[in-house]
């Protein structure tokens, strides 16, 4: 499942709200999760908010094309993404990755091929607030 | 030929603009799509582009009725 939020959201709720849904337990045995938060700091500078942008239908198309492909290579039960755009605070969650599978190996490499790709290709932008303005994230920090 | 246009990030700040449409006479490919809606600015060359939400590259061909975005490198995550 593929969710774009507007909203602040507790990433464990969610995840425990999902799991109570899913009909495939007893089969998976691993489950792999990645949470993404904002940090208040970015390149030396304090950053007090951010504004996340996106374009949405090709956000949620790309993200879409992402689980089909982890799905080619991995033997995933389910997945799911949530990303956050609009005003974002300090700690607030950005992204929850989860995928569930039989086995650890395809579990963790799965969850980490998503976000790589999510970080590299999907439709999101950041804007920071600092002290004294704003700037656009020119690009990804290396995983 | 009827083409939209959509810019995102800092490069809609930039150019000033959100959306906008052309009448493409002349307009084969993405780029000169850019080309005529910015009055020939130079094309930053990290930009990104996209027909109808897929991703393509600045020498790809543009239809009647297609959505052409474009963006900075995305920082999501």
């Amino acid at each position: 499942m593929i969710e774009i939020r507007d909203t602040r959201f507790d990433p464990w709720l969610e995840l425990q709200n999902y799991t109570a849904g899913l009909s495939i337990k007893g089969a998976y045995g691993a489950t792999a999760v990645f949470i993404g938060s904002m940090r208040d700091l970015n390149e030396g500078d304090e950053v007090t908010a951010m504004t996340l942008e996106h374009y949405p239908g090709m956000t949620e198309k790309h993200l879409e094309k992402i689980l089909q492909q982890a799905e080619q290579q991995w033997p995933l039960m389910d997945s799911l993404i949530i990303h956050r755009v609009g005003e974002v605070l300090p700690d607030d969650t950005i992204v929850l990755v989860a995928v569930w599978s039989a086995h650890r190996a395809s579990a963790y490499d799965a969850n980490r091929f998503i976000m790589e790709e999510l970080k590299s290709s999907a439709p999101f932008w950041k804007k920071e607030t600092l002290v004294d303005g704003t700037r656009w994230v020119e690009k990804n920090t290396p995983g | 030929m009827s083409i939209n246009i959509r810019f995102f990030a800092s490069l809609r700040e930039t150019l000033g603009k959100t959306e906008d449409r052309i009448e493409a006479h002349m307009a084969n490919t993405v780029k000169d799509v850019w080309l005529q809606s910015t009055q020939r600015a130079d094309m930053p060359s990290n930009v990104l582009c996209a027909i109808n939400m897929e991703y393509v590259d600045s020498e790809h061909a543009v239809s009647d009725g297609d959505e052409v975005a474009f963006f900075p490198p995305v920082t999501g995550g």
